[in-house]
């Protein structure tokens, strides 16, 4: 690498010098380098990630407003306040009605979409492509765009509903109707991206054992029921943990579903108001009560891991009672 | 291959059905985007493009309420901003995670994969007094800032780069006496190129999107992002639903112009990921 400047004999102890300095820069880069890499993301995270994750808990401690006081400690009560609290616990069943009647729909269309699209297809990429677009469209204008569809005058839905004898819903001012509506977009924007999620496990079974299962006569459903759904469990139980994860943390469709004045509480009496509307309505415009809203993002955090827990329960036992005999723990992994 | 496999025009016809429910929405909302207000209240609904376009688009901006301009120039400023620092610092930490020895290195990997687990919502009441302290609110950074690094970008290109980025090939830029910063950026970067795309596809369009942190933290109605713009338009109490479909469309047509020309890309990205995960 250097070049010689001039004629002389190099000295004797020259070389040694510089290959020490730069072999103990190389050490140097070698040994600490890695940290400099990975330390922009731990310092961003502990800043805006970390630190206010605990901070929630300190803040959820306390009466604690935008009025400019200081910040009095009250232990619990925000806690016990909210227990008691009866729209909280109307959010708490709006979430989970909503949830259930969107995500058990939408996993069961997507297997079958999957299992449609697993078939030897002219114009693969552009199938796929199709299921897919409703999940790359912007949140915000769905909701707008369904709230219409949904209308009580104009709105297609009850235009189609009129067609097959079916009298007009008030969408937005009906809890249930209004959980289905909201359930419709969710469901409408998430069946496709789970679809390809099961179609990439799919492709992962073994073609063969489904040849052997129709020698032995078994239908379509049988193989789908016997095979395809118990090798799939890892990733059901992965796609029931994503959705739970994202459905009990709804907030923009049900936000947008509504307009107007009553929007951040779902409505004139919160017919569709989730519990992350609810933290927002009391951490926020109009009440700013930081530590009674953080009290309920923590009780939030609470609750989606206790559903998560429940779904992976329901869905191992569901798996052991179908599964075949053999290898019902290696499909999904490639 | 067996006739198992055979699709049948049963199978065609339930695609059909499935592709028609996913895109009409979509046309729909371009259809009455293109018409006049009248076209809302027409039963049976108009299904073909009309000629209103134009009209349409200049009372959108002309719309002292929703500031739609503004909205969409800063909702471009920050997903690519975001974008940017998101490939850049994911790379890096991916292969630094992926290929080089430190003390801590799974402990550290730990601790990334558990920050993916975490709702965002339980975080949103301290930033916003963080931002209240620092000055940022009603400001883009308090939108930027936060989102610069992801636990999933740097999980995702960990994993890719332990496949796709060859040991052989770093040991011999060592032995030629290039330090790290060098093999990331000529060995390491291009060899991770593919999913590098997708990731800042993937990243893009979650920023893009992205209403309730923003909807929190800014609050000056002049300063909005594009969905706080179409949230405004539709909170407003004029029925003029043409103009609020045309937001909604031009909100849209950057993602699904990324769908278009990068479709492929991300449907291999999220497959792969799901086979991964």
């Amino acid at each position: 690498m250097s070049v010689q400047l001039d004629a002389r004999p190099p000295v004797a102890a020259a070389p040694p010098v510089r290959p020490t300095r730069s072999y103990r820069l190389s050490r140097f880069d070698a040994r600490w380098s890695p940290y400099l890499y990975i330390a922009p993301f731990f310092l961003l995270f502990a800043v805006f990630g970390a630190y206010p994750l605990a901070y929630t808990l300190w803040v959820s401690l306390h009466e604690w407003d935008l009025l400019g006081t200081e910040p009095t400690f009250v232990g619990a009560e925000n806690y016990t306040r909210l227990l008691a609290d009866p729209d909280f616990w109307h959010a708490v069943v709006n979430t989970l009605g909503i949830f259930v009647i969107s995500t058990v729909p939408q996993l069961l269309a997507a297997l079958w979409l999957a299992n449609l699209l697993n078939r030897q297809l002219r114009a693969r990429t552009g199938w796929r492509m199709a299921v897919l677009v409703p999940n790359v469209t912007s949140t915000a204008a769905v909701a707008i765009v369904f709230g219409v569809l949904f209308g009580r005058e104009f709105g297609m839905v009850n235009w189609l509903l009129d067609l097959v004898g079916v009298d007009a819903i008030d969408w937005k001012a009906n809890r249930v109707a209004s959980w289905v509506a909201i359930s419709t977009m969710v469901d409408w924007r998430w069946t496709g991206y789970n679809a390809l999620i099961f179609l990439a496990a799919m492709q992962a079974i073994p073609r063969d054992l489904y040849e052997s299962a129709a020698i032995d006569g078994a239908s379509r459903a049988r193989q789908f029921w016997s095979i395809t759904v118990p090798l799939l469990r890892p990733t059901i139980i992965f796609a029931v943990i994503i959705s739970t994860i994202g459905g009990l943390q709804l907030f923009t469709e049900p936000r947008l579903f509504h307009a107007g004045t009553n929007a951040i509480r779902g409505g004139p009496s919160r017919e569709s108001q989730t519990v992350t509307m609810y933290m927002f309505e009391n951490a926020f415009a109009p009440y700013y009560n930081f530590g009674y809203g953080s009290a309920v993002a923590w009780l939030l955090f609470a609750l989606i891991a206790v559903v998560a827990v429940v779904n992976v329960l329901i869905i191992r036992r569901l798996g052991t009672d179908a599964g075949p005999r053999t290898g019902g723990r290696k499909g999904g992994r490639g | 291959m067996s006739r198992l496999w055979r699709a049948s025009p049963l199978t065609y016809g339930a695609l059909v059905v499935a592709a028609f429910s996913s895109i009409f929405p979509i046309w729909w909302m371009f259809v009455v985007a293109s018409r006049s207000s009248d076209a809302m209240g027409q039963l049976p609904p108009p299904v073909t493009p009309g000629g209103n376009l134009g009209a349409n688009i200049s009372r959108l901006f002309a719309n002292t309420d929703a500031y739609f301009l503004t909205g969409l120039i800063n909702s471009a400023i920050v997903a690519t901003t975001v974008t940017v620092s998101v490939v850049f610092f994911s790379t890096l930490a991916g292969f630094a995670f992926a290929k080089l020895r430190f003390r801590g290195r799974n402990a550290l990997l730990m601790v990334i994969i558990a920050t993916m687990m975490v709702p965002t919502q339980l975080g949103v009441i301290p930033l916003y007094l963080l931002m209240t302290k620092l000055n940022w609110n009603d400001r883009l950074p308090a939108v930027i800032v936060p989102a610069l690094v992801t636990g999933f970008g740097v999980f995702m290109m960990r994993q890719y780069a332990a496949q796709a980025v060859s040991t052989e090939l770093i040991e011999a830029a060592r032995v030629d006496g290039c330090g790290t910063a060098r093999i990331y950026w000529n060995v390491v970067l291009p060899a991770l190129r593919p999913a590098a795309a997708v990731l800042g596809l993937l990243t893009f369009m979650t920023t893009w999107n992205d209403f309730l942190w923003p909807y929190a933290v800014l609050n000056d109605p002049e300063n909005p992002t594009v969905q706080l713009s179409l949230r405004a338009l539709s909170d407003g109490y004029y029925q003029d639903m043409s103009q609020v479909f045309t937001g909604t469309a031009i909100a849209t047509l950057p993602l699904l112009l990324v769908f278009v020309l990068f479709g492929r890309q991300i449907i291999g990205g999220i497959m792969e990921g799901a086979v991964k995960a």
